[in-house]
């Protein structure tokens, strides 16, 4: 009697505990093949350039547009906090460094997981639904190679372009709210915003870029390899490789800042 | 040497508890056509993805050219097929690509033929299945679906494979299109001396394209012979499958 309802305890309890570790072993195992498939020849060059295109050029107006209004509304909360304590003259190098380290890795990361990471999922879903990824195979060509790599190496370059882009535009942003709206003399500002500026804050802010970008391109492409099931398959590849993209771009943002940041 | 261009022993492949194949047993002559036939989900697809290394079965043998290819690794993964051409079920073009880059993809990411080049050949290779060069630039999803079938074969062909798998070529067309794609299998297996092995519930199609014919049922090959022995023969089940009666051996599980 109570054998039989710890049997049955564990039956139930178990499937989805080994439906997890099943998962994570399998998304292990992807993630070692697109390190090794990275590394080693044959490289797709017009794939690459295809995906730095989508994934770069297409996404500047987002990364422009959140970067900007980021480094604007760090200004003026900053000022209207700091005036508390007599501290407004921080607002430039608070906007530098939040926007450096912070506002834009991970803002520009989120825009381009849902636009970039989604449609990856959504493409290569489709791809494997349609059995365009097994055509690849019998046309003597690895579909990891083809597909994967490219994305990968593509999200490793191109995140850190966007992020040193965004950086700018941000602190600007704050420039423009901190010179006409709250009345900072703009050779003051910019002074006071180069004399701050430290190598660390934007290498941090481009390693955190590069990581978030491979995390994109990875569960992109896992989301999307590993459908099944039709259109529904797909569209839940997509969300997943949304979600999950997302909620690991905040973890490791946390695990890059404790790393260069915790003393 | 043998003069089997494709062997299979004993195979056997399941998906969790449900097996599809249970011990199939069969041999595709070099320099013939043979067709599988058998109802629907009685794992003739799986049969094709098992030979070419897109399934792993769970037992079994497949030699090609003498040559044991379950479990090999990648890279003799690819060099095998690059003496195989496949037309899949679905088509399965590349919607990201033109219809002349389906056709010369591996002319341009194998051979690292130059772009000219290929697409004249492509376009060569397109006209022999029927379709104008104006066809080259389109995109596949702007095409109908015996057009797809058609750029599908295309590629299949376009590489000269010595062996050809064809998946359901005529399923989902109207009757004179399904000819016209018989032919144009016809015409370019035996143009290219190519082994082709073709699976398809379409009879007619079956007896055009067929040196010989296998019927697949419940996971084994229950019968094989000529298209003259099979009219002849009184194995039930064939004589059910072929004159296509609800009653009968094969029941229909609904
Ligand atoms: N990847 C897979 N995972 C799980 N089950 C599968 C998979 N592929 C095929 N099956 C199952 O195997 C069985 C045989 O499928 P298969 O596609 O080979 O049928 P078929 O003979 O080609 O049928 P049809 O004539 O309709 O194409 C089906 O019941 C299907 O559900
Ligand atoms: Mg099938």
């Amino acid at each position: 009697m109570f054998i039989s309802n710890i049997e049955n305890f564990l039956r139930r309890q178990g499937k989805p505990l080994v439906a997890f570790i099943s998962r994570l072993g399998e998304f292990s195992i992807f993630v070692a093949q697109s390190v090794y498939n990275c590394l080693t020849p044959p490289f797709y060059g017009r794939n690459l350039l295809r995906q730095v295109i989508d994934m770069g050029f297409y996404s500047l107006p987002v990364v422009g547009l959140t970067t900007i209004f980021a480094g604007m509304v760090i200004a003026l909360q900053s000022y209207s906090g700091f005036m508390r304590f007599g501290a407004e003259g921080a607002v430039a190098s608070v906007v530098l460094i939040s926007v450096t380290r912070e506002l834009a890795p991970v803002l520009s990361a989120l825009m381009v997981a849902g636009r970039i990471g989604a449609a990856m999922a959504a493409e290569i879903g489709t791809m494997r639904v349609t059995e365009q990824i097994d055509a690849l195979t019998t046309l003597s060509t690895n579909p990891f190679k083809y597909l994967v790599t490219p994305r990968i190496w593509a999200g490793l370059i191109v995140m850190p372009i966007l992020v040193l882009i965004g950086d700018v535009i941000g602190i600007f942003g704050g420039y423009v709210v901190g010179v006409y709206k709250l009345g900072f003399n703009p050779a003051n500002y910019v002074n006071s915003t180069l004399q701050n500026l430290q190598a660390i804050d934007i290498t941090t802010g481009l390693v955190k870029a590069a990581v978030f970008g491979f995390i994109i391109s990875l569960l992109g492409c896992y989301n999307g390899y590993k459908s099944k099931g039709g259109a529904q398959g797909v569209g839940t590849a997509t969300t997943n490789a949304v979600v999950s993209a997302s909620i690991l771009i905040l973890i490791f943002n946390y695990v890059i800042t404790e790393l260069f940041f915790s003393k | 040497m043998s003069e089997n261009k494709i062997e299979i022993r004993n195979l056997h492949k399941a998906f969790g508890r449900k097996v599809v194949l249970d011990g199939v047993d069969l041999d595709v002559v070099k320099g013939e056509s043979l067709v599988v036939i058998g109802g629907s989900g009685t794992g003739k697809s799986v049969l094709i993805k098992c030979i070419q290394g897109l399934l792993r079965p769970e037992e079994g043998s497949i030699k090609i050219d003498d040559e044991e290819v379950v479990g090999i690794n990648e890279e003799q993964k690819e060099k095998l097929h690059s003496k195989m051409g496949m037309l899949f079920q679905g088509g399965a073009l590349f919607d990201s690509l033109s219809v002349w880059e389906n056709v010369a993809f591996d002319m341009i990411e194998n051979k690292k033929v130059n772009k000219k080049t290929a697409k004249n050949e492509a376009i060569r290779v397109l006209r022999s299945v029927g379709l104008a060069p104006d066809v080259a630039d389109l995109s596949p999803s702007e095409l109908s679906g015996g057009m797809q079938k058609r750029v599908g074969l295309a590629r299949a062909i376009a590489s000269r494979p010595e062996i050809i798998f064809f998946d359901e070529p005529t399923t989902g067309l109207d009757p004179i299109m399904a000819d016209v794609i018989n032919d144009l299998i016809i015409e370019s297996v035996k143009g290219l001396g190519a082994t082709a092995l073709t699976i398809t519930h379409d009879m007619a199609s079956a007896r055009k394209i067929a040196d010989k014919i296998a019927m697949l049922y419940k996971g084994k090959i229950i019968w094989q012979g000529t298209v003259k022995e099979m009219d002849k023969t009184d194995n039930p089940y064939v004589r059910q499958f072929i004159n296509g009666s609800s009653q009968g051996p094969i029941k229909v599980e609904i």
